[in-house]
């Protein structure tokens, strides 16, 4: 095939002088024609492309292909057991880095709304060696472990910035003191056990109960106290009576029992009674009020003999 | 007759074999141009049986999903001259093409116009075994054509039953179940130039491609470019390409006649190329820009600047009116109409009801030929198109690509031929069981 328009180098108009130097340029001459470039593809091309077209191979150069080489690589570098443990360690290495770095470091806890004991309590259980990483810290099982210490009602547990780990303690309020065969030992208005006490005069602002499971029915123990206000200056404390009903104790060795159904409505008449009638004043060992209907008086053995004598007196009298 | 048998069916399998992967080439085999589509075959759309077109034409079974076209090389005359470099034209083309589709294709269909087409028209006639007709007495009315003596250097490329006559009623479609004594049949047989289907073979299996099926260009362009009742009623379709010009006569949907005329555009490009001393690509491009057949005094006045490349400057800067180049055209177009119109008048045209014509290809293309043509071959002459079909590239619409579209419809639906139905039971190789049963049948 020819082209339209054959190309032709511009005859010189002017004739430039050459220089001795470059060989004297050939005439002007028609180029040689350059053979068309055949627009087929060659054989090989050809077939190539068609392999590239089938489905079969074209999945298998572009996925399988490289995934098996992939694979190969990796299953042949980690064949050494040096190498394998070259790389997990490296990987073990990295993340050590991360986690030590001291944005994530914890340096100190602090230990909010705490007694000193409690105090003293948390930092021996929580065993934490600082400074640790918040990501080998377990917030969750430290709250547990500090939720088990008897004298902590509930715990927050959180790390604030600076690498501070604060522990905010609302701790329990001791409510009574419960003289049994241990010892005096602490409890809180829901009857939980806050710890024990050495002797009861430590604290002598905490009313005294006694008397085997008193610690169950601490609810009612208080109710009793608030009632038995007017006799604060006596009180000795409540004694548990077979696990089912309280006796008041009072100072002069007196002791007002009360039933074991309302106890409250028996104290308020007991307290009544002593308005009215001064009887706690008297020479009387004991107030029974457990049969509402019948309320007995013991009296001490003085006092019976002295009221013996005047009755004989009378009887005497009168005969 | 066994040979050709197998042959087709070999090849009628591999395109069974093609519609059921789904993707097939059908390749037009030109002497201007080598165009490659390539279809995907949608088998749930390839199911209609009915008569007539049906919807869309019959072409919802499948989608041109790539289309390329390349200069031809090595082909003349619709034939294979040079084989290395039509091999290459081919597989640029079929590259180009498996390139916009993005798959592999493998079955190729493949058409060519020239082979020196000749028609044969063989009649048949059988008696009838049962009372009604059966899938075998067609096969033996088929088999029972007697087969002229068509040299033994040809080879039959389509032989198409055209016509069914059951004792004297004729023109059935389909005489299967109906009763009747004798059985004819109309049979119309092409056959070509052995060797031009052989060079074709050989250059496609050069480019790893599977012969799934071979046409002939003027029958593929009949059912392209000719519509639903032209091709009921009988028309002509004049394929006029680069290199031949196909002649194929349609009636009652079927080619009853093909024929070549191995003269084209490219004859006109020579012609225009001698006698102004001009390049082939430049006569080639003056005759697509400003070529025609019928000229105007306007055309006296518009010159065109003619450009050769002999280095004699008056040579190199001349010009002449377009009539000039009109009066060069003019003659050597006749001429091949001339042609055609024997043509025709030999294959008996001039006794069909309807004689439409139809001219489509390449040539079709030059302005005022419909009226030079209605002159020569009759009045009712008509610029023919393809007919649209799913995904084809706009470029690829033009009459001259009626051949390639063609080709698709014939791909998706294809006439039965002769080899598409059973081998008549006694002429079955050897004792096979079917003869066995026949001969149950028979005596007992």
């Amino acid at each position: 095939m020819q082209p339209l328009i054959a190309t032709r180098e511009a005859t010189p108009v002017t004739a430039v002088k050459p220089s001795p130097k470059a060989p004297p340029k050939p005439p002007s001459r028609r180029e040689a024609e350059k053979p068309r470039v055949d627009p087929a593809p060659s054989r090989a091309a050809y077939r190539m492309q068609r392999v590239m077209l089938t489905p079969a191979y074209r999945l298998t150069l572009r996925v399988l292909l490289p995934f098996v080489i992939s694979m190969s690589v990796v299953a042949v570098y980690m064949s050494d057991a040096d190498r394998r443990d070259a790389v997990v360690l490296g990987l073990q290495d990295l993340r050590n880095q991360i986690e030590t770095r001291p944005e994530f470091m914890v340096k100190l806890m602090a230990i909010d709304g705490a007694s000193t004991e409690v105090e003293a309590d948390i930092r021996e259980i929580s065993q934490i060696d600082f400074p640790v990483s918040t990501f080998d810290l377990d917030l969750e099982t430290l709250r547990t472990s500090i939720l088990g210490l008897p004298a902590v009602a509930d715990v927050g547990v959180r790390v604030k910035q600076l690498g501070v780990l604060e522990v905010t303690v609302t701790e329990r309020q001791p409510a009574l003191l419960w003289r049994s065969r241990n010892g005096v030992q602490v409890l809180d208005e829901t009857g939980i056990v806050i710890g024990d006490l050495g002797s009861r005069t430590l604290r002598p602002d905490l009313p005294l109960i006694a008397g085997h499971g008193a610690d169950r029915a601490v609810n009612e123990a208080l109710e009793l106290l608030r009632i038995a206000e007017p006799l604060q200056d006596r009180l000795r404390g409540l004694v548990r009576i077979g696990e089912r009903r309280w006796d008041v104790v009072l100072d002069p060795d007196l002791r007002i029992m009360l039933p074991d159904d309302r106890p409250d409505l028996a104290l308020e008449r007991a307290i009544a009674l002593h308005e009215a009638q001064d009887v706690l004043n008297r020479d009387v060992s004991a107030l029974d009020l457990r049969l509402a209907a019948r309320p007995t008086i013991r009296m001490n053995a003085g006092a019976l003999d002295r009221w013996r004598q005047i009755k004989d007196m009378v009887v005497e009298t009168g005969n | 007759m066994t040979m050709l048998y197998e042959t087709q069916r070999a090849m009628r399998g591999m395109r069974k074999a093609a519609m059921q992967r789904g993707v097939v080439a059908v390749l037009d085999v030109g002497s201007s141009k080598i165009a490659c589509l390539v279809l995907r075959i949608d088998q749930s759309g390839a199911t209609y049986q009915g008569d007539g077109a049906g919807s869309l034409a019959g072409q919802v079974g499948f989608r041109v999903i790539g289309a390329a076209t390349t200069r031809s090389r090595g082909v003349s005359f619709g034939e294979i001259d040079s084989m290395p470099e039509a091999e290459r034209a081919i597989r640029t083309a079929v590259q180009a093409a498996q390139k916009m589709a993005n798959i592999r294709v493998d079955h190729v269909i493949a058409c060519f116009s020239g082979a020196q087409p000749r028609s044969y028209g063989l009649t048949g006639q059988v008696e009838i075994e049962d009372q009604a007709v059966s899938e075998q007495d067609i096969s033996r009315v088929l088999a029972a054509c007697d087969v002229p003596d068509y040299g033994h250097h040809r080879e039959v490329l389509h032989a198409q039953p055209v016509n069914f006559a059951l004792d004297h009623r004729s023109g059935l479609s389909d005489p299967r179940g109906q009763i009747g004594q004798v059985l004819s049949t109309d049979l119309h047989m092409l056959t070509v130039d052995a060797t031009a289907v052989q060079n074709l073979a050989y250059c496609l299996k050069r480019c790893d491609l599977e012969l799934a099926g071979i046409a002939s260009s003027a029958y593929v362009t009949g059912i392209s470019a000719l519509v639903e009742d032209e091709q009921e009623l009988g028309a002509a379709c004049i394929d006029m390409g680069g290199g031949t010009t196909g002649i194929s006569i349609f009636m009652k949907k079927h080619m009853i006649s093909a024929d070549t005329v191995r003269m084209g555009g490219d004859h006109v490009t020579g012609d225009i190329s001698m006698a102004l001393q001009i390049p082939t690509a430049h006569a080639e491009r003056i005759k697509t820009f400003y070529g025609g057949v019928v000229a105007t005094g306007r055309d006296d006045l518009e010159r065109i600047e003619l450009k050769s490349d002999t280095g004699d400057w008056n040579h190199d800067r001349r010009d002449v009116s377009v009539a000039e180049l009109i009066g060069i055209m003019r003659p050597r177009v006749e001429e091949i109409l001339e042609e055609v119109r024997h043509r025709l008048d030999a294959a008996g045209f001039d006794h069909l009801p309807s004689q439409q014509i139809v001219l489509t290809g390449g040539g079709s293309q030059i302005p005022g030929l419909d009226g030079l043509a209605s002159r020569i071959l009759g009045q009712r002459v008509r610029l023919g198109r393809p007919l649209r079909v799913h995904g084809l590239p706009q470029a690829a619409t033009g009459p001259s690509f009626a051949s390639s579209v063609g080709m698709c419809l014939f791909a998706a639906r294809p006439q039965d031929e002769w080899w598409d139905f059973d081998l008549p039971v006694d002429r079955y190789p050897n004792k096979s069981l079917r003869r066995a049963v026949r001969w149950f049948k028979d005596n007992w």
